[in-house]
This record gives structure tokens, C-alpha cells and sequence, in this order.
């Protein structure tokens, strides 16, 4: 056995309230934000090589399940996170619309590496010129592809974005409007 | 190597580099392949590819087939030219049904046209596509960016 120490498992910040014995009173939309940032689950869209960076990402080596995206799905209805990885060609943008439009509220999109982000080094007639064509995207991870620590860094950017998120957003004006620019619903 | 037993003299024969090449008559494509085909021979029975070509110095098109004989071990190449405005040439699918997709390719990126083709639609690009993006007028680069400053990729 070594004698390494074993270190205690983490457990999540609290957020700011007032504890007292047997109870801890926070407003509502921390707690929300709070369960959600800590168990987002991913649609991995991994079309090339963002996606095996992904894999690898999803391995024990860089475990991205330590942050709370212990369940992959592929269906969309049952996940929280898009996570759109590698080329997406202009044939492909119309079903990766149609899988962003069957998830359901609140949902994330996380650009992953340069093609899905700006169409990378393929300017050409058949690779879309980045996702934010189709869907509106939250956290872009620059990187050809990018290190697994890069993805890690985007997830944690996008936990903050739900941890912080307001209640009212998905019902707000400005957020139709985005949904507007968008052509959806 | 080449057994030149060609029933039909119809055509015209250039032979070069490294693997026979023959040109033919686009109208007397089907003939031709089904005779290469079938003949006990020759026997080339596999159509390794067919695609399409754009020369726009003499604004012709045209179609290269490869046909490969198991048999003999032999690799043989046949040409032919089409003209720009009238692209038209008969299908080879009832001879090798793998030239189903391979001529849709050649439609797609070429817009040449083959007759009695069962679904001649298009295959890798968008449907709404109206151009033909392997011709060598077709730009490379997206036409709807417009972000990119030319003074930085040194245009």
C-alpha cells in the first residue's frame, strides 16, 4: 500500500444563505443554479476529430464525469448540454437544428474546436461557416482540436453560465428575440 | 497485353503512360463497356470508378472510367468528351449497378447528365444547390463569409 494521502472528496460550494442547525436557507434561484451547473448532461455531436478529443476528454485520464456530466446521451430530449464537436457541413445543419429544437429548456450549446466555431480551415462550399449559423452558441473552445483540458475549461465556463442564470431568462424577451434571429419557433 | 480484339472499330484508340487509355465516342460508351465487360478475353469486370473531368480552355467536359480485370490482373482507362452546352451521355447502370452513386457524383459536382439514369438527383451536396462546384469556375472559398480582411491573407 502506498502512503500516499487520500485525499476527501470535494463537495460543491455552497452558495450564500443562512445555515443554522438542521437547516440552510438560500434564495431559490441558487439552489437551482446550483444543481444544475452540477449535473449537466452532454449530447456529445462529435462529427471528427474534436470528437475523439472528446473520447478522451470522457476517459479516466481527463475525466470530464468528475464535473457532474456522468451520463452521456445521445437523445436529445434526455440531455442538457449540446456539445457540437468537429466539421458540421451545410447538408448536416438542418438535423443539427432539429436536434437543438427537440432539447428541452434549459439547455447549453458549447462550440467545440475551430471547424464547429467558425468553420475552421475548411472555407469551402460544403462545411458550415461555423454552428452560430443554425443554433445560438454559449461558450466556443478554440483548438484544432483542443486539448482535453481546453474542453474542460468550456464545461466549466458553461457551469457558470448555469449556475448564474436567472430563473426568468428562458421565459425573458431578449431571449425570444434570440430564438427569433434564429428562425426557431 | 492488351488483346486487340475490338469487334467495334467505331472508336478512337490512344494509347499512353501506364495503363491503356482509349478514347471513345460518348454515344458508344454502353457497347464498349459491356463488350470489355463481357468478353471471356478480356474480362474486366470491375468498374474500380468513374467521374467526371471540366477542360475549360476547349469548354468541354468529360467522363473517365476505370475498369479493373480480376481475371488477367489488367487495369484499363476509358475517355470521352462532352460539350458544355449539351452534357449528355448514357448511364452505365445496367451494366454495373455501382455506377448508380458514382454518376450521381458526377452530376452533382460536373452537371453532366446521364440518360436513363433511375435517380439522377444530387448526392453529397445540399439539394438547393444550383451550381456545380468541381468546375474550375467555382470559387474555393465560402461566398457568404465576410469577415475575412484580405490585407491579412496577403491578397
Amino acid at each position: 500500500m502506498s502512503d500516499k494521502q487520500i485525499s476527501t472528496p470535494t463537495i460543491a460550494e455552497t452558495p450564500e444563505g443562512i445555515a443554522g442547525q438542521g437547516y440552510f436557507a438560500t434564495s431559490f434561484e441558487k439552489a437551482v443554479g446550483l444543481a444544475r451547473k452540477n449535473s449537466l448532461w452532454p449530447l456529445p455531436f462529435a462529427t471528427s476529430c474534436c470528437g475523439i478529443e472528446f473520447m478522451a476528454t470522457m476517459a479516466s485520464h481527463y475525466d470530464l464525469a468528475r464535473f457532474g456530466s456522468e451520463r452521456l446521451s445521445f437523445s436529445p430530449r434526455q440531455s442538457d448540454l449540446l456539445m457540437v464537436m468537429g466539421t458540421v457541413a451545410k447538408k448536416m445543419g438542418p438535423v443539427l437544428r432539429e436536434v437543438y429544437i427537440q432539447m428541452a429548456e434549459p439547455k447549453w450549446v458549447i462550440a467545440v474546436g475551430a471547424c464547429a466555431s467558425s468553420g475552421g480551415v475548411f472555407d469551402t462550399y460544403s462545411v458550415l461557416q461555423g454552428i452560430d449559423r443554425v443554433i445560438p452558441v454559449d461558450v466556443y473552445v478554440p483548438g484544432c482540436p483542443p486539448r482535453p483540458e481546453q474542453i474542460i475549461d468550456g464545461i466549466l465556463k458553461i457551469q457558470e453560465l448555469a449556475g448564474n442564470e436567472s430563473l426568468r431568462r428562458r421565459n425573458s424577451i431578449p431571449y425570444d428575440e434570440l430564438m427569433k434571429k434564429y428562425n426557431i419557433e | 497485353m492488351l488483346a486487340s480484339q475490338f469487334g467495334n472499330e467505331i472508336e478512337e484508340i490512344k494509347i499512353s503512360s501506364d495503363m491503356p487509355v482509349i478514347h471513345v465516342q460518348k454515344d458508344r460508351i454502353p457497347e464498349v463497356l459491356l463488350f470489355l465487360r463481357d468478353t471471356p478475353e478480356l474480362q474486366y469486370n470491375f468498374l474500380t470508378t468513374l467521374c467526371g473531368m471540366h477542360y475549360p480552355e476547349t469548354s468541354r467536359l468529360g467522363v473517365v472510367y476505370h475498369l479493373h480485370s480480376f481475371v488477367n490482373n489488367h487495369r484499363i482507362r476509358i475517355k470521352t468528351v462532352l460539350s458544355i452546352e449539351h452534357p449528355f451521355l448514357p448511364t452505365i447502370t445496367t451494366i454495373w449497378p455501382s455506377a448508380n452513386w458514382m454518376e450521381r457524383e458526377t452530376y452533382d459536382f460536373y452537371g453532366i447528365i446521364f440518360e436513363g439514369h433511375p435517380n439522377l438527383k444530387r448526392i453529397l451536396n445540399v439539394d438547393e444547390m444550383t451550381d456545380f462546384p468541381l468546375r474550375k469556375e467555382f470559387p474555393l472559398e465560402d461566398q457568404t463569409r465576410e469577415d475575412k480582411d484580405d490585407s491579412m491573407f496577403g491578397r
